[in-house]
C-alpha cells in the first residue's frame, strides 16, 4: 500500500484588540444592541470615507516582528469586491499587492522534534457584519456592529504535515499574539479563526496535490478532526482513481463531516484594485524601533527567566508561560509574596484543577493576585493549615474573597494551643484502641491514621506538627 | 432688481451693510426658482422652508457680530451628490430616490459655518456620469442661454442655476471636467481645486482618486472667496492635504506681467471648433497684451488622457457604486426571488443606462486577466501624463486652452453616441488625472450666442497663479447675464 504525506497551510484570521474599529472611531466592544456601534463609515453610507487606525498598523507590525517577518516600508490597501449583505460597501478593504508583513516564520516543537513553519504574509483588513436569518418571520437582518473590526490574516507557507504540527503552530501564534496583547485569540468566540488548506501526495513526490480549503473550525479539537477526515477523504478519492476537486469545504464538527461550499472554478472574481480612499502607509525605521521597543517579554524569554531567576523547574515554567494569563498571575503574586515556587504550585495544581472542574479557560481567572499572595502568606506562616488553605482557595477562586478576613471571620486559624490539642489527642487515642495497639506493636504507619482522626476532630485547623509531637508523646507514655 | 443678479461677494457686502437681509436674498432665490426652474429644471430638491429658517438664524448672527464672513447670508445651490443631513441626496438617480443622509458633507459644513444658506440640491448627470445633465433620473436641465441646448455636465444644474440667477453661487464636483465644462457651456466661472484641497467627506464618490468639489460662480473673485471657505485639511478624508496657505483671495490682483503662459498645440488641433479656437486665442492675446509671456508648446500624451480617464474612473465607480444594492437604503425592487435576484433587479431598475454602462466597463477592466492590460496600463498612462505636466510647469506658470472643443450641444444630440460625448472631455480629464487645479471663465460667445469657456490650468497647489491670470483676464470683459435672468 502507498503511503501519503499531508501538506497543510493555514490562513489564520485574528481580531485585533483595538478599542475602535479599523477605519472609523466606533467601538469594537462585544455585546452592544444591534447596530449600536455604527456610523456612516462602517455602514457604507454614500460619501463616507475610511481613515486608518494607527493602532491596527502597530499591532500588525508587532505580530510581524515577533514572527520574524520583514515589514513592508510602503504598504497599501486594496479593495476586494464581492456582494453580500454583511459587507455594507460590497467591498472589503484588505491588502493584496503590498501587505504589511512578509517572509517570516515561527519555530514549533512536536514529538517529532523542532521545525520552522514559514509565514508567507500578514495583511490587515476589516471584518464584516453579522447576518441573522429569522426563520419564523422569513427575513434576514443585519447587524453592523462587527463591520470594520480590525483583523489581521496570517498566511502560512504549506509547511505543516500533520494535525499535531498545525496545533503546535496555532498554539505558538496564539501565545505570541496574546503576549503582545494584540488579541485574546479565542477560537470558540471567533477572535481567532483558522482556515485549513490541505492536500495529500504520495510520500517522496515533490509536486503538491490539489488542495481544498476547510472553513468553520472552532476549536483545536475540531481542527484535528477535520484534518484527519479530510486527509482520509482525499486519499480515498485518489485510491479510487478519482480527482480531488479544488474547493472550499465547510466542516460540521457535530457530524464530523465536511461538505463543499463552492468550487474555486466558478468562484467570484474579486476584482482587486488599490483602495483610492486611503494613502499608502509609510513605515520608517523609527516607527519599527518604537513598536519593537514596546514589545513585552515574550514566552521564550520568560521561560528561561522563570528557571534562572525563580529557580522553577522547566516543567513548571512551561506551564506557567504556556498561557499569558498564568504568567501574569504568577508574576504579580510572586512580586507580592516573594514565594515563586509556592505561587507556581497554587497555579499549577489548585488553579488548573478548579478551571477544569468549572470548564473555564485561563482568561476567565477572576481572582486577584493579591488574594492568592495573602493566602500563601497565611499558609506559609502556619496561620492556617494546608487543608484549610485549600478550602479557602476555593472561595478565592470562586468569589475572590480576602483570605485574611475570611479566615478570621470563619475561625479557621490553626490551633496551636497544646493544652487544647492534648485533650483532643487523648480523646482520639481513647476512641481508637486498635490503632494505638497497632502502633505499639511496631506498625508505625498507624500514627498517620491517628493524625488524620485528630485533624478531623479539629476540622483541619490543628497544627500538624504539634499534633504529631503530642501523639508520639502520649503513645510513648502509655507504652511505658 | 433681484439680489441674485449680484455676485456672491457683492451680495455679502450688501447684507453686511444692512442694505439687504439674508431672508430677502433667500426669497429672491426662491422667487427666481419659482419663476424659471419649471422650464430649466436646475433643482432636484428646493428647501425653501429650511433656507428661510436658516436665513433668520444667519441674519441674527450677522447682526450680533458672530457671522462676519463675506458669504454670510448668501444663498448657495449644492450639487445633489453632496450629503445634506435630513435633506434628500439623490445623485440624480432613482436608486437614491428616498435617501436622506445622517450627516452633512464637510465642504458644506464649512460653507454653512461661513453663513452661506443652502437653498436646494441641483440636478446633475446620474452619479456625475455624463457631460450633459441628460442622464439624470429627474429629467434634463436646460441651458439658460438657449433652452434647446444642454447646460453641460455633470454639474449642469449648479452651473445653469448660477447662470440663470436662481442662486448666488453653487458647488459642483469635478471628476473629469464636471465643473469646468458646464461652467463653460453656461457662461459662468468654475474652479476645480488641486486634488486633496477640499475634503471629499460626504461627496458621494464617482472616481475617488479624481473627484474634487469646487465653486461655480459669476466671477473669479467669488470662486476665490468660496474656495477659501471650503478648502481645509480634513482628518476624515485620508487623501486631504494640509496646505501651507488658504488665502486664495490674496491672488486677486490685476497683474500678469512676466507670467509665463503656455498653450499646448495639442489643444488646438482636430476636433476643436473654429469659433472656440478663435475666442481662446484672442484671450491669450489679451493676456499677452497685459504683459504675460505667451507661447505655444507640445504637451504630448494628450491622446491617452481619455482612455486612461475612462478606465480609472469607471473602475473606481464600479466599486464605489456597489453599495447601492437595495439592502440598506435607497431603491429596492418590488418583487424578487432571493438575494441575488434582489440585487440584480434593484440595480438594473435603479441605475440608468449610462451608469450601468460605466459599471460594466469598470468591472470589466478590473476583472482577472484584464487588470494588467487595462487598469494597470491606465495607471501608468496617468503617471506619464502627470510627468508631462511637470515638465510643462517647469517652463510655464499657467497652461491656457479651451475648456471644451465646442459650445453646448443641442439636447438629445450626445447620448446616442457616448464615444463622441467622451471625446468632448479631451481638455478637462488630464487635469484630474494629474490632480491639478484649473479654472474656466467665459471668453466670448459663438455665432449662435452660446458661451465659450477659457481654461487656465495650474501646477499642483498653484491655484493662486490661475486665479491671478483669470482675474486679470476677467477685468478686460464685462459679465454677460444669460437671457434667462430677470
Amino acid at each position: 500500500m502507498k503511503t501519503y504525506e499531508t501538506v497543510i497551510g493555514l490562513e489564520v484570521h485574528v481580531e485585533l484588540a483595538t478599542r475602535t474599529k479599523i477605519f472609523c472611531s466606533c467601538s469594537t466592544e462585544f455585546g452592544g444592541a444591534p447596530n449600536s456601534h455604527t456610523c456612516p463609515v462602517c455602514t457604507g453610507q454614500p460619501g463616507s470615507l475610511p481613515v486608518l487606525n494607527r493602532k491596527v498598523v502597530e499591532y500588525a507590525m508587532a505580530v510581524g516582528l515577533a514572527t520574524n517577518c520583514a515589514v513592508t516600508r510602503c504598504c497599501k490597501f486594496d479593495r476586494k469586491n464581492y456582494f453580500y449583505p454583511d459587507n455594507p460597501q460590497n467591498y472589503q478593504i484588505s491588502q493584496l499587492y503590498l501587505p504589511i508583513c512578509r517572509d517570516g516564520g515561527v519555530e514549533i516543537e512536536t514529538a517529532a522534534g523542532k521545525k520552522t513553519v514559514g509565514i508567507h504574509e500578514i495583511h490587515m483588513e476589516e471584518d464584516a457584519g453579522k447576518l441573522v436569518h429569522d426563520e419564523w418571520e422569513d427575513v434576514s437582518i443585519v447587524d453592523y456592529n462587527r463591520s470594520g473590526v480590525p483583523l489581521i490574516e496570517i498566511v502560512s507557507e504549506p509547511d505543516m504535515r500533520s494535525a499535531e504540527e498545525v496545533i503546535a503552530y496555532l498554539e505558538k501564534l496564539r501565545l505570541i499574539i496574546q503576549y503582545l496583547g494584540a488579541s485574546d485569540c479565542k477560537l470558540n468566540e471567533g477572535s481567532m479563526r483558522a482556515d485549513v488548506n490541505l492536500s495529500v501526495r504520495e510520500a517522496g513526490t515533490e509536486t503538491f496535490g490539489t488542495r481544498t480549503e476547510m472553513k468553520n473550525l472552532n476549536s483545536f479539537k475540531a481542527i484535528a478532526r477535520a484534518i484527519e477526515a479530510e486527509r482520509a477523504r482525499q486519499i480515498e478519492l485518489i485510491e479510487a482513481g478519482k480527482a480531488v476537486v479544488q474547493e472550499t469545504r465547510r466542516w460540521d464538527d457535530n457530524k464530523e463531516y465536511s461538505y463543499a461550499m463552492r468550487s474555486k472554478e466558478d468562484a467570484q472574481d474579486y476584482r482587486y484594485f488599490p483602495e483610492p480612499d486611503l494613502v499608502p502607509v509609510f513605515i520608517d525605521d523609527a516607527w519599527i524601533a518604537e513598536v519593537k521597543a514596546r514589545e513585552p517579554e515574550m514566552r521564550d524569554a520568560k521561560l528561561a527567566r522563570y528557571q534562572s531567576e525563580f529557580g522553577l523547574p522547566e516543567y513548571d515554567a512551561k506551564i506557567l508561560t504556556g498561557d499569558k494569563h498564568f504568567a501574569d498571575l504568577f508574576e504579580a503574586a510572586t512580586a507580592l509574596c516573594g514565594k515563586p515556587k509556592k505561587v507556581s504550585n497554587w497555579i499549577m495544581v489548585e488553579t488548573i484543577r478548579l478551571l477544569k472542574e468549572n470548564g473555564k479557560d485561563a482568561d476567565e481567572i477572576a481572582f486577584s493576585p493579591v488574594n492568592l499572595a495573602k493566602l500563601i502568606d497565611l499558609a506559609d506562616s502556619g496561620s492556617i493549615t494546608g487543608t484549610v488553605a485549600k478550602e479557602v482557595f476555593e472561595r478565592v477562586f470562586q468569589e475572590d474573597i480576602d483570605p485574611e478576613a475570611y479566615v478570621k471571620e470563619h475561625g479557621l486559624v490553626t490551633v496551636k494551643d497544646e493544652g487544647a490539642l492534648r485533650a483532643v489527642v487523648k480523646q482520639v487515642l481513647a476512641e481508637n484502641p486498635k490503632s494505638v495497639e497497632d502502633y505499639r506493636n511496631g506498625k508505625e504507619k498507624a500514627i498517620g491514621f491517628l493524625v488524620g482522626q485528630t485533624m478531623r476532630q479539629m476540622k483541619g485547623k490543628a497544627d500538624p506538627g504539634i499534633v504529631n509531637k503530642l501523639l508520639k508523646e502520649l503513645l510513648g507514655q502509655t507504652g511505658n | 432688481m433681484s439680489l441674485m443678479s449680484l455676485t456672491a461677494a457683492e451680495l455679502g457686502r450688501k447684507i453686511k451693510a444692512g442694505e439687504a437681509t439674508a431672508e430677502q436674498a433667500v426669497r429672491d432665490a426662491l422667487d427666481a426658482i419659482e419663476k424659471k426652474d419649471g422650464e430649466l429644471n436646475c433643482f432636484i430638491t428646493v428647501d425653501g422652508e429650511g433656507a428661510l429658517k436658516r436665513a433668520a438664524e444667519v441674519q441674527r448672527g450677522i447682526e450680533d457680530g458672530t457671522l462676519t464672513g463675506p458669504l454670510a447670508g448668501v444663498p448657495v445651490a449644492v450639487k445633489d451628490n453632496m450629503c445634506t443631513r435630513g435633506l434628500l441626496t439623490t445623485c440624480a438617480s432613482k436608486i437614491l430616490y428616498n435617501y436622506k443622509p445622517t450627516y452633512t458633507a464637510q465642504a458644506l459644513e464649512q460653507l454653512t459655518q461661513a453663513g452661506a444658506i443652502v437653498i436646494g440640491k441641483t440636478n446633475m448627470d446620474e452619479f456625475a456620469m455624463g457631460s450633459t445633465t441628460e442622464t439624470s433620473a429627474y429629467g434634463e436641465t436646460k441651458n439658460p442661454w438657449n433652452l434647446s441646448h444642454v447646460p453641460g455636465g455633470s454639474s449642469g444644474g449648479s452651473c445653469a442655476a448660477v447662470a440663470a440667477e436662481e442662486c448666488s453661487f453653487a458647488l459642483g464636483s469635478d471628476t473629469g471636467g464636471s465643473i469646468r465644462q458646464p461652467s463653460s457651456f453656461c457662461g459662468v466661472t468654475g474652479l476645480k481645486p488641486t486634488y486633496g484641497t477640499v475634503s471629499r467627506y460626504g461627496l458621494v464618490a464617482y472616481g475617488s482618486s479624481l473627484d474634487q468639489i469646487g465653486p461655480v460662480a459669476k466671477d473669479v473673485t467669488d470662486c476665490a472667496l468660496i474656495l477659501e471657505a471650503i478648502a481645509a485639511y480634513d482628518t476624515k478624508d485620508s487623501t486631504s492635504v494640509k496646505r501651507e496657505a488658504y488665502d486664495f483671495t490674496a491672488a486677486l490682483a490685476d497683474d500678469v506681467s512676466g507670467m509665463r503662459i503656455g498653450i499646448p498645440r495639442d489643444y488646438l488641433g482636430d476636433g476643436l471648433d473654429r469659433e472656440v479656437k478663435e475666442a481662446v486665442l484672442a484671450a491669450a492675446e489679451t493676456l499677452a497684451e497685459k504683459g504675460a509671456v505667451v507661447e505655444e508648446f507640445d504637451l504630448s500624451l494628450t491622446e491617452y488622457a481619455i482612455p486612461a480617464y475612462y478606465i480609472i474612473a469607471c473602475a473606481e465607480a464600479s466599486s464605489n457604486l456597489a453599495r447601492f444594492d437595495g439592502v440598506k437604503y435607497g431603491y429596492r425592487a418590488k418583487e424578487y426571488e432571493g438575494l441575488h435576484n434582489m440585487y440584480k433587479k434593484s440595480r438594473s431598475e435603479g441605475f440608468g443606462p449610462e451608469v450601468r454602462r460605466r459599471i460594466m466597463l469598470g468591472s470589466f477592466v478590473l476583472s482577472s486577466g484584464y487588470y494588467d492590460a487595462y487598469y494597470l496600463k491606465a495607471l501608468r498612462a496617468k503617471a506619464l501624463i502627470k510627468q508631462a505636466f511637470d515638465q510643462a510647469f517647469a517652463k510655464y506658470d499657467v497652461i491656457l486652452g479651451p475648456t471644451a472643443p465646442t459650445t453646448a450641444p443641442k439636447l438629445g444630440a450626445s447620448l446616442c453616441d457616448p464615444i463622441k460625448m467622451y471625446l468632448g472631455d479631451i481638455y478637462t480629464v488630464s487635469v484630474n488625472l494629474a490632480g491639478l487645479p484649473a479654472v474656466t471663465l467665459p471668453c466670448g460667445r459663438d455665432d449662435a450666442g452660446l458661451p465659450i469657456g477659457l481654461q487656465l490650468i495650474g501646477d499642483c497647489f498653484a491655484e493662486k497663479k490661475i486665479i491671478r491670470a483669470a482675474y486679470a483676464y476677467e477685468r478686460t470683459r464685462r459679465y454677460e447675464h444669460s437671457p434667462l435672468q430677470c
